[in-house]
């Protein structure tokens, strides 16, 4: 048909002339972005959610005080220590002093471990839900519950300022490959992938929404329209439940598939958690 | 519990199944990107069409597009499409009608969803089952299309 496809930055520059003035959140001109890890990686530019965020929303999260994200923190900090499950043993009675036996964790997940010579793929609330049920005889905790976002905090938190360094060879490769055929899959009654929002039209509005890239590194977050803290994979339902979508379930395989993917198109991205969105 | 859910299938339905004398959705042609024919066999009204336009649960259009006519009573317009003003001195009824119906045929890589196709989606969930807009509200938006002309 006769319709052209007009470029973005045509749609762009028609609609600054448009509505030239309405408050929203541009890219800064000093904004910061990571150089991408090699030639094929998706993205030209690697940005952080929170270069898209408003002024205010920046300084809720650069303050440890106001930050709502770090209350859960504080209280990990207290369950680490305490002793539950029918082993008797806390999280403190194996790993001991966290930041020194979590450092290097958060940066890494999504991975496959090797449990006894089993290999498995887990993020880090699967981990910690394996410690729990496994190592101390415990109930597992639910995902998105106040313990198991407090404690997916404080783990990625000792890595906060560190890259994001995924593994996607090896044993993990099936999982990355799945994961990127995840994003790029059309779904829905609206039938969009993620790719179409975050890969092709970031640094755009949709509506009244300033589009990322749909970076992970600053998950769990505190987002005010939940007004409260959620998952990565709250966030990837959220997503799919706006264009229409049956959301895979969390913890599940599929999310965990996209959270490698996602770890990747973000890899060198400082781990921020916990991050504050709108 | 029965009574509260009957409503809400009725619902779905109501929006899945063409009504008579409407082309189904499997049934539509586009032919050299446009549909000539009404696909309910009567012109849209042109009011009606700027509600369905508008609606957030409707075609939500201005999620993507800027209409300058509709800035003073509708904030925050997308920007992800090209601006539709002026769209009826570009394009006819029928090509308007195509890209609305389904725009894929067109651009398979586009954002923009397909308003009247109803296969080929995955992980639908029950509660969406069925084309995003109705017949009537297709023709509806082409007929509000129709009066975005220049000055
Ligand atoms: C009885 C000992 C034990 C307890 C108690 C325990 N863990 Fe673990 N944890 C392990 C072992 C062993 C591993 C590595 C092998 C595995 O996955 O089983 C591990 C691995 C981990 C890892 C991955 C570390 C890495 O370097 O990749 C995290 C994160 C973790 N545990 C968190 C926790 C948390 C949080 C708690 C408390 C809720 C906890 N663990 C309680 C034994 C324990
Ligand atoms: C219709 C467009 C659209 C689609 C499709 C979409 N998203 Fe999003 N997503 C958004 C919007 C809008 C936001 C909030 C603003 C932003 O950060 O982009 C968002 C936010 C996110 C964030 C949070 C980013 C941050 O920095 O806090 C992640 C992660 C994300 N999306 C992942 C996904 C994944 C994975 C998919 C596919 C399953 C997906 N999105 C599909 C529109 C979309
Ligand atoms: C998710 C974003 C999105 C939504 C929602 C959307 N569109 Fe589009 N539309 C686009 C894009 C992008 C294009 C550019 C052409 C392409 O991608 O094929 C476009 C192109 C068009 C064009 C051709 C304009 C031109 O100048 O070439 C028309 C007409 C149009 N859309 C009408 C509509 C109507 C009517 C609705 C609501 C029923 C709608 N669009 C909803 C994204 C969208």
């Amino acid at each position: 048909m006769g319709i052209p496809h007009l470029k973005k930055t045509v749609a762009a520059a028609a609609l600054a002339l448009a509505c030239g003035g309405y408050a929203a959140a541009e890219l800064r001109d000093d904004y910061v972005a990571v150089e991408p890890p090699n030639e094929d990686h998706p993205l030209t530019e690697i940005i952080s959610g929170y270069e898209f965020r408003t002024d205010e929303t920046r300084a809720l999260q650069a303050d440890d005080f106001e930050n709502p994200g770090y209350l859960l923190l504080e209280e990990a900090m207290e369950t680490w220590e305490e002793v539950d499950g029918a082993a008797g043993k806390s999280c403190a009675s194996c790993h001991d002093d966290y930041e020194e036996s979590m450092a290097g964790v958060g940066s890494t997940y999504p991975k496959v471990v090797d449990r006894d010579g089993e290999k498995v793929f887990t993020n880090i609330e699967n981990q910690i839900n394996h410690c729990r049920t496994e190592h101390m005889q415990a109930d597992a905790w639910k995902y998105d519950k106040p313990d198991m976002l407090g404690m997916t905090i404080l783990v990625r938190n000792v890595d906060r300022g560190e890259p994001v360094n995924v593994a996607i060879d090896g044993d993990a490769a099936p999982y990355f490959e799945k994961g990127e055929a995840l994003y790029n899959q059309r779904v829905g009654q609206l039938d969009m992938a993620c790719s179409n929002c975050h890969q092709d039209y970031y640094g755009m509005y949709i509506r009244a929404d300033h589009l990322s890239q749909g970076q992970s590194n600053g998950f769990p977050t505190y987002r005010f329209k939940w007004s409260g803290v959620g998952s990565l994979h709250r966030r990837f339902s959220g997503c799919m439940k706006n264009i229409r979508a049956e959301p895979f379930s969390k913890g599940g395989e599929e999310f965990l598939a996209l959270e490698l993917y996602l770890g990747y198109r973000g890899q060198g991205l400082p781990v921020e958690t916990p991050s504050v969105r709108n | 519990m029965l009574h509260r859910i009957i409503p809400i299938l009725a619902a779905a339905t109501l929006a899945t199944t063409a009504q008579a004398g409407e082309v189904a959705p499997g049934d539509v042609k586009i032919v050299d990107g446009a549909i000539a024919a009404s696909l309910t066999g009567e012109p849209g009204d042109a009011e009606r069409g700027k509600a369905a336009f508008v609606g957030r649960k409707a075609g939500n259009c201005l999620a993507c597009h800027v209409v300058t006519e509709l800035l003073d009573e509708q904030q925050f317009h997308g920007e992800i499409g090209p601006p539709l003003d002026g769209v009826a001195d570009i394009y006819s009824a029928a090509e308007l009608r195509a890209q609305i119906v389904d725009s894929k045929v067109a651009n398979p890589a586009t954002i923009m969803p397909a308003f009247y196709r109803e296969t080929g989606l995955n992980r639908v969930p029950d509660a969406f089952k069925g084309t995003i807009l109705s017949a009537q509200q297709v023709e509806d938006i082409v007929a509000y299309l129709g009066t975005l002309k220049g000055e």
